[in-house]
């Protein structure tokens, strides 16, 4: 184990204004305590990946941020303005688009109907206002333009069901839908936990592909070779708030873990 | 997957994956992407050896008949088919009907209510019975099975007790009640309005699923309810507005029964729940939700009017009929759950 004698953060002499700036997040479950004044900021183009054991506010965290639940006390700053997302819904229109764990696809439906699902485009003219008809073409077009834009080019029809994709393709589906429509960040909650090793792979390329396009994201996980492969900066969440920001050039994976495990601690300052 | 480029196979598994497929499975692969090919092999098999058993299946005046029978049911299995896309089910479809019909005919007939006013509140307390459906089910999270079990005895004690049990009979009602039963003479074939109605409903609706963003939403909740609130759609809303769709659609099958049975009586379509949700297990709608078409459960209505028919012109008991139905259902069932686990 190494000695606590490494930097509270690395990061933090970044003199960019965040797209996500959280200040003193506080959010409790009767007398368990979940978030305990957590601060939280995401940089334009980064990868910023939270870390952390079962039970340390990973999920809580993320769910404050994008609408799931509502903190009792913090803010919240989208591009320096106050945002205060009462459902997910909120973050959704705020631009604000998040992966889950559970595959959150509707199987028998195609892939673009998947893609456009609960956003869906509506003809031109009166066969769409007064027949309230689908763009359906227009909508299989540009969802090909969206996978073939995130290097997922083996799929070649957007009419085929999603349930006939491997688990890695459907995922894939996933965080496109979430890359196409999210203007401010995409937020992955544990993509990869449900996935094989080669199907991981195709995943964090997906997160590169995202990052390339300017977009950032905040990826949880704790899977520690995914995190140090493409996160810029981690951000260790133990015990309801945050245990320190690293990068995977400041430490290493096992560093990471004694800090997230509380066998070693960040010097602050 | 993130490769553009095809790449040859290298490992044993990869060359396991792209291994050629064995006529079972593409026989599965197409009922897969269109599952209305069984219903429509099963219903053009039947007519053709019924046709042979006995060639007068095939006459224009029994077509005739066989449409008219299946008319009601039909229209009642359309709305059944929305809400067993929701993975719902609908025990009071035939009670919804019952009761409208019944408000209708008694309006008209005995409270001397314009023909055309009954009519739009008899399909008004077919809605409004699809809503408290919808409602039970969101609002006090009933599974769909209970509520409407409950709601069936509610609404065919309703219809006894505003009816007081007696029927009305054709000659009781205004004209436009009994319109639905007038027939149009096309060649040989004798259509009634009924009939037609039914076709311009199903396509209505087929339309509405198909090409709409609400058919979209319908067939996500059922396919993955989580996945669909997620996604940000409003489940409760979608569940609500099927519930009231089909409420009005048993309201408008309650003007097409008048016409096809020529009565408005208390006793008529009993069986009406297990009917339609027979037409739509064999047209291949999943009872699991998500899966399945109109067109299937309009084919599925028709396999068993050409049953019927045919078992009766080749002189059986029609207790081979109600076998053969079972059998049906049987098959139909097991046809859905192979199919539903194609692989890639």
């Amino acid at each position: 184990m190494s000695a606590p004698v490494k930097h509270f953060s690395t990061a933090a002499v970044d003199t960019r204004e965040p797209v996500l700036k959280a200040r003193g997040l506080i959010k409790t479950f009767g007398r368990v305590v979940g978030l305990d004044g957590v601060d939280l900021d995401l940089y334009p183009g980064e990868v910023l990946a939270i870390i952390g054991d079962n039970g340390a506010g990973k999920s809580t965290l993320v769910k404050a941020l994008t609408g799931a639940l509502t903190v009792d006390s913090g803010e919240i700053y989208l591009d320096g303005h106050p945002a205060n997302f009462k459902t997910p819904m909120d973050a959704r229109n705020a631009g604000i688009e998040t992966v889950y764990q559970t595959l959150a696809v509707a199987p028998a439906l195609d892939i673009a109907s998947n893609l456009y699902l609960g956003r869906e485009e509506k003809r031109p003219g009166p066969l769409g206002s007064i027949l309230r008809m689908l763009d359906k073409k227009g909508m299989k077009d540009k969802a090909g333009a969206s996978m073939a834009e995130l290097g997922v080019g083996t799929i070649q029809n957007m009419g085929q069901a999603v349930e006939t994709l491997s688990g890695g393709q459907r995922q894939a589906v996933a965080v496109a839908r979430a890359a196409a429509f999210a203007t401010k960040f995409v937020v992955l909650d544990e993509p990869t936990a449900a996935l094989g090793v080669k199907e991981t792979g195709q995943v964090l390329n997906l997160i590169r592909k995202i990052k390339a396009k300017g977009l950032p994201v905040i990826l949880i996980s704790h899977n520690m070779p995914n995190v140090f492969e493409v996160a810029d900066r981690i951000h260790i969440a133990r015990l309801g708030g945050c245990a320190g920001i690293i990068t995977p050039q400041s430490h290493t994976p096992t560093e990471a873990v004694a800090i997230m495990t509380g066998a070693t601690t960040l010097q602050k300052g | 997957m993130s490769t553009t480029e095809p790449h040859a196979p290298t490992s044993a598994a990869e060359q396991f994956a792209q291994r050629s497929q064995s006529p079972v499975q593409r026989i599965q692969h197409v009922l897969h992407s269109h599952p209305s090919i069984s219903p429509l092999l099963v219903l053009i098999i039947a007519s053709i050896v019924f046709t042979i058993i006995n060639p007068r299946l095939a006459s224009p005046a029994n077509i005739s008949l066989i449409l008219q029978q299946v008319a009601v049911i039909a229209a009642l299995a359309v709305g059944q088919t929305l809400i067993i896309l929701t993975a719902g089910i609908d025990l009071s479809v035939g009670a919804i009907s019952i009761l409208a019909m019944l408000v209708m005919a008694n309006l008209a007939a005995n409270n001397g209510v314009p023909a055309v006013l009954a009519l739009i509140i008899g399909f008004a307390v077919g809605t409004l019975c699809g809503w408290l459906n919808g409602a039970l089910i969101t609002r006090l999270k009933l599974p769909p099975f209970i509520a409407t079990l409950g709601t069936l005895s509610i609404f065919t004690a309703l219809g006894l007790l505003y009816s007081g049990g007696k029927s009305l009979q054709a000659n009781d009602l205004p004209d436009l009640l009994n319109w639905t039963g007038k027939t149009i003479g096309i060649g040989g074939f004798r259509i009634t309005i009924g009939v037609i109605m039914v076709i311009l409903l199903a396509l209505v609706v087929a339309f509405l699923l198909g090409q709409t963003a609400w058919g979209r939403h319908v067939y996500a909740v059922g396919d993955n309810t989580e996945g669909a609130r997620l996604a940000g759609i409003r489940v409760n809303r979608v569940l609500v507005s099927v519930y009231l769709v089909a409420g009005l659609i048993y309201g408008i099958t309650a003007w097409i029964l008048i016409g096809r049975a020529g009565t408005a009586s208390p006793n008529a379509i009993v069986d009406a729940n297990l009917e339609t949700i027979t037409a739509v297990v064999i047209g291949g709608t999943s009872l699991f939700g998500g899966r399945g078409a109109i067109v299937g459960t309009i084919l599925g209505a028709l396999i068993i009017g050409v049953f019927r028919s045919g078992l009766s012109l080749a002189g059986v008991d029609d207790q081979w009929r109600v076998l053969a139905i079972g059998v049906l259902i049987i098959v139909a069932v097991s046809i859905d759950q192979w199919i539903r686990k194609v692989k890639v």
